[in-house]
């Protein structure tokens, strides 16, 4: 009943997790295992010929290359399009940008935006698979989907298939900007799915209560701790995020305060949870949310968390393009 | 001299309690005589209308409209506006001043009320409050009200100082019109985009709080009280869209009181809630914002039981390419005069049980009277001859590529309407025919 909704997502599109079944997920996980064992003259065939354009609205540093690499590595062209040295600048708009690169030749679309929606939007408009690298508050698929390769492959399960119960018994706790966070987002309303229990922690700015939302009619859903040490206590998986000081707007918070009641710091972790491991999404600032020594530490999966980045994107490219592999 | 003639129709006004089949003789404009049917037989009439089936009502009267006429005209002009107006029903409409310029004087009102224009239907106009609408300065209420000015309001802003609204109060008290307030704290709204709650959360936008609506209306009465008890004025305060439960209750308990506070309700704040704005429809963007259903159910108790005085559409159109943006960059506001009535019938006649009669109140007796207008808004002899004919029982869908306003952007596509509108006549004209 919508008439600027009519047109209909390209069905290799990925604009928020809420789209995937559970088989979906098992899929790409699978996709992502097959890829990995995949010799790299032979990943270099499956987009042999394909454009696939890169469209950054924001800055970024391992979404953006791992995208990247991982098009080049199946073979395909890029084209990278930010924000800044292009016709945006100008004022040219969202659809335009888009219309302008599916005239150019791309098959496909990475977009990474400030603004919540701006994938619909340019998935709306070009018909093309879009692939949401990060919009706004809302949301960043491929993150929590390299999460939950890095949960399942650390935590010993199956992480070539999905199921409601991939996580059953594990506890992931997010704690921090969960407001502005779309990498929270995105996780809280994945893992559940999987038969996690998701406990969001951090103080009442940064984590509303309407962020029990986010699990609402999902598995045993998402509960919020203020107490990090409690939250700690009870993880299986400690996820940290940063404070996204150019999303605060007008938020006022004490950094001081923060850094006490809520990083993460190695006395902390060897209190609480001497056996979690220790994720992040970056970019991370040391000392603030986290503690230098807790990234490089035993516990860290951050690095790892990099890596199966590059893998899941591979696994995303090839589904958008209805590719082969 | 020119007569029209309309026949065996079901005369429905609310102003006089009427509801009976009957035929009704236009004359130069005006509502000549009424008689039972077959009343005028044997009358050489110029022309003559077979209403059987159909009501007769007084033509609707929107007291919140945007025609975007001086400035914008690739939205909507005078001419267009009206003409929406027209095939929604509507034969008065009002407005609002946010136009480039401002229309914050006696210059720029006359040159939007001019014939000139090519207004459809009557047309009125609230200037601004403040000049250039900013919030400081008090426009010329005195010579406004004598160029024709039926309010005051600095629609789709605030006026946010205390000083300054009273100030405007008081004014508009001395001339005799409402100050007309779009209640919102903008200081808690900053980047906001809809309502705030689980939704705007799940979708990453930051959300208009429900106490951004009420602390402005719970302020403003509160300077109404201040004002009658030391300025011995009794200053009439009119509270545009209305979208929450708790600005309503403030409103019942102000009435109570027994000040002087009418308000308006948007159909699509009975109609949808923040649900609609799924997939970042920008068509589903307005302020204020689509709400929680406790909300819409709250404005529906509140149409149903008299706390709010009419219904308006707040129609505001916006070009295609104004719309087909990031959510967070899309303009504020939908176009309203053509599902209106279809709106309200189907949903407070029809799921809500409200009378025929009393939805038709809500849109001419009712609105009629906060403009102070004596002679529009009824059925009665002398008065102009307004009026909507329309099937009460006919079911359809809208259409908005239909749409006879410049701007589609309604979030009603395809949605069902209850009433068919055959006829819209303003001042003897016929308007609009389907």
């Amino acid at each position: 009943m919508h008439s600027n909704l009519d047109t209909p997502c390209h069905p290799g599109s990925l604009l928020s997790v809420q789209h995937l079944t559970v088989s979906e997920v098992g899929d790409i996980l699978a996709a992502t295992a097959r890829m990995d064992a995949m010799p790299q003259d032979e990943l270099a065939r499956v987009l042999r010929g394909r454009t696939i354009a890169l469209l950054f609205y924001e800055s970024s540093t391992r979404t953006r290359t791992s995208f990247e690499l991982a098009a080049k590595g199946l073979g395909a062209t890029t084209t990278l399009v930010s924000d800044k040295s292009s016709s945006i600048e100008k004022g040219e708009s969202l659809k335009d940008t888009g219309l302008t690169l599916r005239a150019l030749g791309a098959e496909a679309i990475v977009l990474r935006h400030n603004l919540s929606g701006a994938p619909e939007l340019l998935a709306r408009m070009t018909g093309l698979p879009v692939l949401n690298a990060g919009d706004g508050m809302h949301e960043h698929p491929s993150q929590a989907l390299l999460d939950l390769r890095t949960i399942l492959l650390r935590l010993g399960r199956d992480a070539t298939a999905a199921h409601e119960r991939s996580l059953e018994g594990v506890t992931v706790v997010i704690t921090g900007d969960i407001r502005h966070s779309r990498v929270a987002r995105s996780n809280a309303m994945l893992l559940p799915r999987l038969g996690a229990r998701v406990i969001l922690c951090g103080p009442e700015e940064l984590l509303p209560v309407e962020a029990l939302g986010l699990g609402v009619g999902l598995g045993v859903g998402v509960e919020i701790e203020r107490d990090f040490d409690r939250a700690l206590a009870q993880a299986d998986v400690a996820m940290m995020l940063r404070i996204q000081k150019e999303r605060l707007a007008g938020l006022s918070l004490d950094l001081a305060e923060y850094i006490a009641g809520y990083q993460l710091s190695s006395e902390r972790l060897a209190a609480h949870a001497p056996k979690a491991l220790v994720m992040h999404p970056g970019p991370m600032i040391r000392g603030l949310e986290i503690a230098g020594e807790v990234a490089d530490g035993p516990q860290s999966a951050i690095e790892e968390q990099v890596r199966h980045g590059l893998s899941i994107r591979r696994a995303l490219l090839v589904r958008a393009l209805g590719a082969a592999a | 001299m020119s007569e029209l003639l309309i026949r065996n129709a079901r005369l429905l006004d609310p102003a006089a309690g009427l509801d009976q089949p009957g035929d009704l003789l236009v004359r130069d404009g005006r509502i000549a005589a009424m008689e039972a049917p077959g009343g005028f037989a044997g009358l050489e009439v110029q022309d003559t209308m077979d209403a059987a089936g159909m009501v007769l009502a007084p033509g609707l009267i929107d007291i919140h409209v945007h025609l975007r006429e001086p400035g914008q005209t690739w939205k909507e002009t005078i001419a267009t506006g009206t003409r929406a107006a027209a095939a929604g029903g509507f034969t008065t409409v009002v407005a609002m001043p946010n136009t480039v310029p401002v229309n914050d004087s006696v210059e720029s009102l006359e040159w939007m009320l001019a014939p000139e224009r090519g207004a459809k239907v009557h047309l009125l106009a609230m200037p601004a409050a403040t000049l250039g609408s900013m919030g400081e300065t008090l426009s010329d209420y005195e010579a406004l009200a004598r160029a024709g000015a039926v309010g005051f309001t600095d629609d789709g802003k605030p006026v946010l100082e205390d000083h300054v609204m009273r100030a405007a109060l008081v004014a508009a008290a001395r001339v005799g019109l409402p100050m007309s307030q779009h209640a919102e704290d903008t200081r808690l709204t900053g980047g906001c985009s809809m309502n705030a709650g689980v939704v705007a959360f799940r979708l990453g936008l930051r959300g208009m709080t429900v106490e951004a609506e009420s602390k402005i209306v719970e302020r403003d009465i509160q300077l109404l009280r201040d004002i009658e008890a030391s300025e011995h004025l009794r200053p009439h305060l009119h509270v545009q869209h209305v979208s929450t439960a708790k600005a309503l209750a403030a409103i019942r308990e102000a009435r109570r009181q027994g000040l002087h506070v009418t308000c308006e309700a948007a159909p699509h704040h009975f109609t949808l809630t923040e649900a609609a704005v799924a997939g970042y429809n920008t068509n589903a963007k307005m302020n204020p914002p689509l709400r929680a259903e406790q909300d819409r159910v709250a404005v529906v108790e509140a149409l149903i039981d008299g706390t709010v005085d009419c219904i308006a559409t707040d129609h505001a159109p916006h070009a295609a390419h104004e719309k087909e943006v990031e959510f967070e960059r899309a303009p504020n506001g939908i176009t309203g005069l053509e599902t209106a009535l279809g709106l309200a019938l189907r949903v407070l006649h029809r799921e809500h049980g409200l009378p025929l009669t009393r939805v038709l109140a809500l849109m001419s007796a009712q609105p009629a009277a906060i403009l102070q207008l004596k002679d529009r808004g009824r059925l009665a002899t002398g008065s102009y001859a307004d009026f909507v004919l329309f099937d009460p029982d006919a079911e359809w869908s809208f259409a908005a590529a239909k749409s006879v306003s410049k701007s589609k952007n309604t979030p009603f596509d395809q949605a069902p309407m209850l009433g068919r509108i055959h006829a819209t006549i303003s001042e003897g004209r016929i308007v609009y025919r389907s």
